[in-house]
């Protein structure tokens, strides 16, 4: 029934029944996908959740390219590749932020209790509704885009440019959301998840290349900027999108979401698991 | 493929300690209880009974003890333990944004079953426990009784050896009540091993086998509830003097009738006396007249958790101040 790779769970027997020793990677992978169906399912019946990722990419696109438009590029059309790309990279970390928020919350209700008692992976509980949020991130992404092509930003990139500038952006949504969804298994309420969220998210999109050339900073906050992940993104983004340029940034860009990923999923797993 | 020997005992705990901050929520509880038997945990709110179950349902960690279900160790094979135990917790603990069938569905695919099979346990419990109507509705406009049913049914999605029930009926009102105990009672006749904690007597003593005594993280009676009334007698008679000065003649009166001590009341002239008999109170109200002592008021109550408590521990069940001394006392054995 199963390949090599999802290979079956030890089982033991106990009365006469037969007990799962271990789930099988298998077990994990439907576990998680049952947890990202809850995670659509509930998406679906609170609208809310869904004003961060349509209503401010709109807001702030046009907001921003207005406001700070002539003074930092000379016009508008000049200043729509770099706060475009800047502003793709904000709102997917709002989103992810509201990950972070949205799982706290959820702990905190009599379900997860029944989650926590159920032989299931600890992983599948924080992976189903990250696997879920992927959508609001491509919803995020995918708005501020055609805003900007509204608005009149043609993309050097080309449609492949802007697929791979796209595709990054969620990528990256979904990488930094470990961080905040280790706050959420960490913090004592929603609302403290929102505070820490709040002190890490600001520094890490406004000092970053986001809205401003780097180069026009100080000396020692261009040093933060160039090293500050979300610069990263933002960095390869722009070459993917305004360039249609497959460069180093790329790279670096995936290697600092991996890194992340691989430093913020366990530390997650372990503190809900701890939790308990 | 190894194999857990076969054990009489559904649960074995010893010496169980929990402790949050400087407070021992759970101070050595021991607890065994046999395959195919309702074990009732009977305490007042705060007593260890909540921390207890999660402990052993792997729910929360435990900080001192020994315990296994079936012969499998908690602390050693959570994931073991968590497909032997279907837990029904204090607040229904299901998903507010889905509906009925939903939560079922999602509980079993979580359990390994087949997308078909989880819609087709689904309906049968949602039947079982007439939630029928309800199964498209989501959670947030069921009534309190139906949430605790559906929580009830998706514990037992897996058949489960063994059941957890946590308070299955507090902020119930009666009628509900009543039926939630019809429920529990069917699950009993169909040979489900229970553990059930409550803050309700008569519950304990309409559903369980066997009642552990829990107050302040002990346990500090053990036995059947025939065992248990036996040792608070089996009603209270409260008497209220007319005249606050009589007290003390009239207690020596009950105390010549009954041969007990009756236990003064806060207000003044009141006391209560535990009876054997129902009947023994119109002796004491006859030898009172005799005695030319009149009542303001008397009334014949049954057995209260907190006159259990009076007569086990000697304080009462909300009494957390009284610094008499904890005995152990083993009704029976």
């Amino acid at each position: 029934m199963s390949t090599s790779l999802l290979a079956d769970h030890e089982t033991t027997e106990v009365l006469d029944r037969t007990i799962i020793t271990r789930p099988s990677l298998r077990d994990t992978i439907d576990q998680s996908l049952a947890m990202a169906w809850r995670a659509l399912k509930k998406m679906r019946r609170n609208p809310e959740q869904w004003f961060d990722v349509t209503l401010q990419p709109l807001l702030f696109t046009a907001m921003f390219a207005y406001i700070f438009g002539g003074a930092i590029s000379g016009s508008v059309e000049d200043y729509l590749p770099i706060v475009i790309t800047g502003i793709l990279a904000q709102t997917a970390l709002t989103a992810c932020m509201a990950t972070g928020i949205q799982l706290r919350e959820d702990m905190d209700k009599g379900v997860f209790d029944r989650f926590k008692s159920l032989p299931i992976a600890r992983i599948a509980p924080l992976v189903g509704p990250a696997l879920a949020d992927l959508i609001r991130y491509a919803t995020a992404a995918t708005l501020t885009i055609l805003t900007g092509l509204l608005m009149g930003y043609r993309p050097g990139g080309g449609f492949v440019g802007v697929l791979g500038g796209w595709l990054l952006t969620v990528f990256a949504g979904w990488s930094l959301a470990w961080i905040f969804t280790y706050f959420g298994t960490r913090a004592r309420s929603a609302q403290a998840v929102q505070g820490i969220s709040m002190m890490v998210m600001f520094p890490l999109t406004f000092l970053s290349n986001a809205f401003v050339p780097s180069s026009t900073l100080p000396g020692w906050l261009e040093a933060f900027v160039k090293v500050n992940p979300v610069s990263l993104v933002i960095s390869a983004v722009r070459d993917l999108m305004n360039d249609g340029a497959l460069t180093a940034n790329v790279g670096w860009a995936l290697l600092g979401c991996g890194i992340v990923v691989a430093i913020f999923l366990p530390l997650s797993v372990r503190s809900y698991s701890r939790k308990m | 493929m190894t194999r857990v020997p076969d054990t009489d005992l559904a649960v074995a705990a010893s010496g169980l300690v929990k402790t949050f901050g400087d407070v021992n929520a759970v101070d050595g509880i021991d607890l065994e209880v046999r395959r195919g038997e309702v074990f009732g945990v009977l305490g007042p709110n705060g007593a260890g009974k909540t921390t207890t179950l999660k402990m052993l349902a792997t729910l929360l960690p435990m900080d001192g003890g020994e315990a296994s279900i079936f012969g499998v160790d908690v602390r050693r094979h959570p994931h073991m333990i968590r497909q032997l135990v279907g837990v029904t917790g204090q607040y229904a603990s299901v998903d507010e944004n889905l509906t009925g069938a939903e939560n079922l569905w999602l509980f079993g695919r979580l359990q390994g079953l087949s997308s078909s099979r989880a819609k087709a346990t689904a309906n049968d419990l949602l039947e079982r426990f007439g939630l029928t109507e309800a199964r498209d509705r989501q959670i947030s406009t069921f009534s309190g009784g139906m949430r605790r049913r559906l929580d009830l049914a998706a514990s037992l999605i897996s058949q489960p050896p063994l059941i957890f029930l946590d308070e299955p009926t507090t902020g119930l009102d009666p009628r509900t009540r009543g039926q939630m105990w019809d429920t529990i009672r069917d699950l009993i006749r169909e040979g489900s091993t229970v553990l059930l904690t409550t803050q309700y007597l008569d519950e304990a003593d309409q559903l369980a086998d066997r009642i552990a005594v829990i107050d302040r993280g002990l346990k500090v009676a053990e036995g059947t509830p025939d065992e248990l009334k036996t040792s608070v007698g089996s009603s209270t008679l409260q008497l209220r003097m007319a005249e606050p000065a009589d007290t003390t003649p009239a207690v020596d009166v009950v105390r010549r009738v009954l041969g007990e001590e009756p236990v003064l009341t806060p207000e003044a002239g009141g006391m209560n006396a535990a009876l054997t008999d129902a009947n023994q109170a119109a002796d004491v109200l006859i030898a009172l007249r005799q005695a030319g002592l009149s009542i303001a008021s008397a009334t014949v109550q049954k057995p209260t958790l907190d006159e259990v408590f009076m007569a086990i521990t000697g304080h009462g069940a909300e009494d957390e101040t009284d610094q008499q001394p904890r005995h152990e006392m083993e009704v029976a054995s």
